[in-house]
Parts: structure tokens; C-alpha cells; sequence
């Protein structure tokens, strides 16, 4: 580890921060190919497999970069990995938060709270459409989804009950 | 347009209970659905936005640069209390996860193998999928009303989820119609 490789990774994750318009993983391409190809943290098959470990980790899907950060350069390096993906697209979230509650009253902020419901619906089942495809989903799986929207959706169960209750039948092997 | 009907939202959260309710959504959402999650507590549980803005603010944060749900904190976050707010969010959203993710990645680079959480995380990740199908129901229940929105609804779920056509072409299409079909009608007095 050495000053080079940190900003290295503070140039390279700042500007993924930037890039990344459409979320993080719009910029996957862009990251396996310096962090492997350019830089030799770690090589390909390492890439992939942190990948998955860093999807299946609870919390926002980006933590891929923490691991990497870590393999290049410590625990220092995970740090500013992970801050340098955050703060420059976070700063820009502010700015657009600050100017959408000052724009209470506007005739644009009441159009897109309208019209933008139907498409973030849309954009959410397709996530879910999306999420089950990567998780490889068999029948049994699908039947599981089943029966936990139908409780999700008219029961009033705490959701973390259920989501404990298919993790431990994922445990047993059952789907 | 009921006039004055979004007043009642809750009190402003202080920053140590932004940094803790992110913390339980970030935990929460171990088998995915993290968008599922959020509404869930931040609309259903803590009351502190209303389904429409929670909604618009989604989408904006997808469409701004940045993990999608780390935005989604930022926005929450400095809703309440500026930048302190965005921060302790953030924090609370990842400081958990992300001391996680260094004992897996530790332990990967270590042994060389993949830690056996497969089985539970298939598990999960089944519910995780139901909770957001869920969010989508109950959200849909309440916007998708009348022929426009059910179009705009079906052709960005036909598009970005079936064709996996990218985020912001399907958005540069249909958010123009979207806004338009939205804009506020003009007061007959």
C-alpha cells in the first residue's frame, strides 16, 4: 500500500461517483476494467466473486467498491473507496433535494410528484422482475415469492418476520 | 389537489434516529429490496414522506448519478436537516454494511472461497423479491388510476424490465409524457 495507489483510488472512484447516472452498477464496465486490466488490484475471476458477495451483503448494492478498495490498498483504501463513490453524487442529491423543497409550490414539483408515480411503479416492478432473474429463480422459488406477496400485501406481519422465515427455509435447502 | 393535506407528517427526526432508521433499513434488506424497505419504514412506519414524494424522489435519485438508494438517504436525510441529515443517513445506511463487507472480503481473499450464506440468502432474496412486488401493488393501487398512467406504468415495465432498455432512454421518452399528463390543471374560478 502507498500514497500512489490511494489516489489512484480517490481519482477512479470519485469520477464512477459522477458517472454513474442510472446507478451504480452503470459503471461496472468502467470498474472491472481499470481495476483489473489498468491497475492489477485483483484479476477477473476475483473480480466476479466479490461482485456476488457484495450484491448478497445487506445495504446499498455499490459496496463492490469497499472490497476493492480493501484488495488495493487496506482497510484505508475500503474507506476511501467507499466515501470517494459516495460524496460527489451525494452532493448533487443535496443540491437537487435543496431546490425540491424550496419548490414546494411549483406547478413542475407537483408534475413530476404526478406523473412520475406511474413510471417509479413501472421501474420498481421491473426491478423485482429484474431482481428474480439474477437470483436465479426456480419454481419453488417462485412459489415462495408468492406466498410472501399475498402476505405482504394483505397482512399488516412485520415484513422482517417473513423475509427471516424464507431465509431459514433457503437454510434448509427447501427452495 | 387537497390543499393543505400534506401537513400532517411527522415531527422532524433528529439526526441520531435518521442514522438509526437507515441502519434497520440497510439490515433489513439482507436478501435485497432495498427500495421496498425504505418505503416501508420511511412512508409506512415513521410517516415521514408521503407516497407521492417518496415516489418522485426514487426516481429522481435512479436517475441522478450515485447508488440509487444511497441517494435516496442523501435526500431523506438533508430533507430534515441538511447536510448533517444527509450524512448521519448515509452513515447509518452504510457504516454496518460496510464493516460487513470488509470481514467477507477479509475472509474471501484470505481462503479464497466464498462464505456458505447461499442457501439462507436464496431464501431471503425470494421475500426480498415478493416485498418489492408488494410496494408496487400497494403504490400502484393508489397512482395507477385512469388510462394514462396504466400506459406509462405497463411501457416502462415493458421496456427497462422485459427489453432491459437503459434507464434513461426509457426516461427521455416517457418522462416528457409523464410530466405533461401531470402538470397541475389550471383553477376554473
Amino acid at each position: 500500500m502507498n500514497a500512489k495507489t490511494l489516489i489512484q483510488i480517490l481519482l477512479l472512484f470519485s469520477s464512477l461517483s459522477i458517472l454513474s447516472i442510472g446507478g451504480g452498477n452503470t459503471v461496472l464496465p468502467e470498474m472491472h476494467h481499470k481495476a483489473v486490466s489498468n491497475y492489477h488490484w485483483l484479476t477477473d475471476k476475483q473480480f466476479a466473486d466479490i461482485f456476488a458477495i457484495s450484491q448478497s451483503a445487506p445495504g446499498p448494492s455499490i459496496l463492490i467498491v469497499t472490497m476493492l478498495g480493501y484488495k488495493a490498498a487496506g482497510v484505508l483504501g475500503a474507506i476511501l473507496a467507499t466515501i470517494a463513490m459516495m460524496v460527489p453524487a451525494g452532493i448533487l442529491v443535496y443540491i437537487v433535494s435543496r431546490v425540491w423543497e424550496s419548490a414546494k409550490e411549483s406547478p413542475v414539483r407537483a408534475a413530476i410528484e404526478k406523473g412520475f408515480a406511474p413510471l417509479t411503479v413501472g421501474l420498481v416492478l421491473a426491478s423485482a422482475f429484474v431482481m428474480s432473474k439474477a437470483a436465479d429463480h426456480d419454481w419453488r422459488a417462485f412459489l415462495l415469492t408468492g406466498i410472501c406477496t399475498v402476505i405482504f400485501t394483505t397482512t399488516k406481519i412485520n415484513p422482517l418476520f417473513i423475509v427471516s422465515i424464507a431465509g431459514f427455509i433457503g437454510w434448509m435447502g427447501w427452495v | 389537489m387537497t390543499p393543505n393535506s400534506s401537513t400532517s407528517e411527522a415531527p422532524t427526526p433528529s439526526l441520531v434516529e435518521l442514522a438509526l432508521t437507515f441502519n434497520h433499513i440497510a439490515l433489513a434488506s439482507f436478501g435485497g429490496g432495498l427500495s421496498a424497505w425504505s418505503r416501508e419504514i420511511v412512508v409506512v412506519q415513521k410517516n415521514w414522506m408521503r407516497d407521492e414524494e417518496f415516489l418522485s424522489a426514487v426516481t429522481m435519485c435512479r436517475i441522478l448519478p450515485g447508488a440509487n438508494q444511497v441517494n435516496l438517504a442523501v435526500f431523506v436525510g438533508s430533507k430534515f436537516r441538511g447536510i448533517p441529515g444527509a450524512v448521519a443517513a448515509t452513515f447509518g445506511l452504510t457504516l454496518v454494511p460496510v464493516i460487513l463487507v470488509l470481514i467477507l472480503a477479509w475472509f474471501y481473499f484470505q481462503y479464497n472461497e466464498v462464505p456458505a450464506l447461499q442457501g439462507i440468502l436464496k431464501g431471503a432474496a425470494a421475500a426480498a423479491v415478493a416485498l418489492t412486488i408488494s410496494m408496487a401493488i400497494k403504490t400502484g393501487q393508489k397512482c395507477l388510476r385512469g388510462v394514462v398512467p396504466v400506459i406509462l406504468f405497463a411501457l416502462i415495465f415493458y421496456a427497462n424490465g422485459i427489453h432491459h432498455w437503459p434507464l434513461l432512454g426509457c426516461l427521455a421518452v416517457l418522462a416528457p409524457i409523464a410530466l405533461i399528463w401531470g402538470w397541475p390543471k389550471e383553477k376554473k374560478s
